[in-house]
């Protein structure tokens, strides 16, 4: 009886440790990926860091200011006191009317890209239009909307002429994020439907796009953030040093025509950190906070939209 | 190429096809009787897929495709048809992989009325209801009809597949591959429904299973290389003489 426990279990188990010991090659694997996985670890916590510093520095120096009538009341006093209602209304209009213009022309060219252009030259140079629209830096944007806008169309400097330039910026991201969300839909889903008899704009309408929402939200939404922060393209066809606005009521909240110049926030912040003497650094950097806390909500409710439509998610 | 049919369903004639400088069909000629099983074998790329989509003119969605030549269904040429969506709603078309739309067991099924423009909700219904009963899948369902379509088993959507390709009565359908992501028990099951609904349609077996093709067909046509090399009655194909030594092979896996 001992002698067959010892067969079994001696000699087998013995040969069972050597086989999966490791040996020198092993050992080396096993090093490097612990080095791999802190090099990048730390490397991941280094790209953090500033957010987390310059959120910090932000609101340790703003924190004077920081209350709700700040948010509420109009610049005062050559703007050396007061709030930022003025500046932050108009940013609001900004975003609004750009993405209303930029959102259903960006999504339709998207969709037509996407689901109706063939494979040929018109839509490849198209699309490499449309990409390359993306890396033009937005000074140049600026100057487009200058030319296009306020000169040639007549408009003038304006609410509308800024917002016409923030859309043509913001236009080209939203076009590839729609056509990106298209694609994804797997195109076995199209066949079934045109086989069954269906347009392609009922498959796009019935199938298509409601799998698409979630990706084509998110990069309009992103676009919101985008278009709050930039400066350069409201600068000269809409934005304006102060505008004296009512900060009380109903008509605090419609301050500015399609066609008068607003204040903007990404505007006002340069301006009273270079343009205007003696204002308390509390008030340029509780104007950053603002700005910035704005395009991080956005953000924040970008993520959590597609987040909740992902769980949503149906094959 | 002669078929003892005087008034074939479906009508090949002298077909070619291309996606830019790939040949996919090359001058096909034959023709597909009413109520029968056809059968097209072949090894992959030999055409038989496309051989299909020049049926319903889903060929149309293929980039670079080109089509030469004339397909006639019920006699008339489909290019000369002036209503391409009523063609594909008289012809039912199942591919190898399950598709379950992302929508209920019964929208699924209830898609291609609607797309073409029925909403009564006890047409419907019955309309559901026979549909899931021809692709046997009526009782593993009946009780769930809200579940989605694609959190359905691989064989249960593909039955679900063939319930909608039934759904807008079609006079022909079309399956191609069907068997390969169902499992044995439920490909049985299958090929009865088909045995079953030849007697109302003129059913396109395309199979990569020569087997199953001398199960069901009635006759079958042998695609290599973008070209037809034979077709006739099944049991000749088969034989130990078929019309050429390249089916021979075939059929007994020596290729392909």
């Amino acid at each position: 009886m001992a002698r067959d426990a010892a067969t079994t279990t001696g000699p087998g188990a013995g040969d069972a440790i050597g086989r999966f010991a490791a040996g020198p090659v092993e050992r080396r694997k096993a090093l490097v990926e612990r080095l791999v996985a802190w090099l990048l670890g730390s490397l991941t916590v280094l790209l953090v860091l500033p957010l987390i510093a310059i959120l910090a520095t932000l609101v340790a120096k703003a924190w004077p200011v920081l209350s709700w009538a700040f948010i509420t009341q109009n610049p005062q006093t050559y703007m050396t006191a007061g709030g930022i209602w003025a500046p932050l209304i108009g940013t609001f209009y900004l975003v609004f009317i750009s993405l209303a213009v930029a959102a259903p022309i960006g999504v339709l060219a998207g969709v037509y890209l996407n689901e109706y252009a063939g494979e040929n030259w018109t839509t490849r140079l198209v699309t490499l239009a449309v990409v390359n629209l993306a890396g033009v830096p937005s000074i140049v944007h600026a100057l487009f909307g200058v030319g296009a806008f306020v000169l040639f169309a007549g408009i003038g400097r304006s609410v509308l002429a800024a917002s016409l330039t923030l859309a043509v910026m913001t236009l080209p991201v939203i076009i590839t994020s729609t056509k990106e969300a298209l694609a994804a839909v797997p195109q076995s889903f199209r066949e079934a439907c045109w086989n069954m008899g269906a347009s392609r704009w009922q498959t796009i309408r019935t199938i298509v796009l409601p799998n698409a929402t979630s990706g084509i939200l998110t990069g309009v939404i992103l676009q919101v953030s985008r278009a709050a922060g930039e400066t350069a393209p409201i600068l000269f066809t809409g934005a304006v040093f102060y505008v004296a606005v009512p900060d009380r009521g109903l008509a605090s909240f419609f301050p500015y025509g399609l066609f008068d110049r607003c204040m903007a926030l990404s505007y006002h912040l340069f301006t009273i950190s270079t343009q205007v003497t003696g204002v308390s650094e509390a008030l340029q950097y509780g104007t950053a906070v603002v700005l910035i806390g704005l395009v991080i909500s956005v953000n924040l409710a970008s993520i959590s939209l597609r987040v909740y439509l992902r769980s949503r998610k149906r094959w | 190429m002669v078929t003892d049919s005087v008034d074939p369903h479906i009508a090949f004639r002298n077909v070619s096809v291309s996606y830019g400088r790939k040949v996919a069909l090359d001058r096909v000629t034959l023709e597909i009787p009413r109520h029968e099983i056809f059968g097209i074998i072949g090894p992959a790329n030999s055409g038989k897929t496309t051989l299909l989509k020049c049926i319903n003119r889903t060929i149309d969605f293929a980039p670079l495709a080109r089509v030469d030549g004339q397909v006639l269904v019920g006699g008339e040429d489909v290019y000369q048809m002036a209503n391409v969506f009523e063609l594909r709603r008289r012809i039912g078309m199942v591919f190898p992989l399950p598709v379950g739309l992302p929508l209920s067991v019964y929208d699924n099924v209830a898609y291609a009325p609607r797309m073409a423009g029925l909403t009564r909700r006890d047409e419907l219904d019955a309309l559901v209801e026979t549909c899931l009963r021809h692709a046997a899948l009526w009782d593993e369902v009946k009780d769930r009809m809200q579940l989605l379509g694609t959190r359905l088993s691989g064989g249960q959507q593909q039955r679900l597949t063939i319930a909608r390709a039934l759904s807008h009565r079609p006079e022909i359908l079309c399956l191609d591959e069907f068997s390969i992501a169902v499992d044995p028990v439920t490909t049985m099951k299958i090929e009865d429904v088909l045995l079953d609904l030849k007697q109302q349609m003129t059913i396109v077996l395309v199979t990569n299973l020569v087997q199953q093709a001398r199960r069901l067909a009635d006759r079958v046509a042998f695609l290599n290389n973008a070209t037809l090399i034979e077709v006739g009655p099944t049991e000749h194909v088969f034989s130990e003489h078929p019309a050429e030594r390249l089916t021979f092979d075939y059929v007994r896996g020596h290729f392909g």
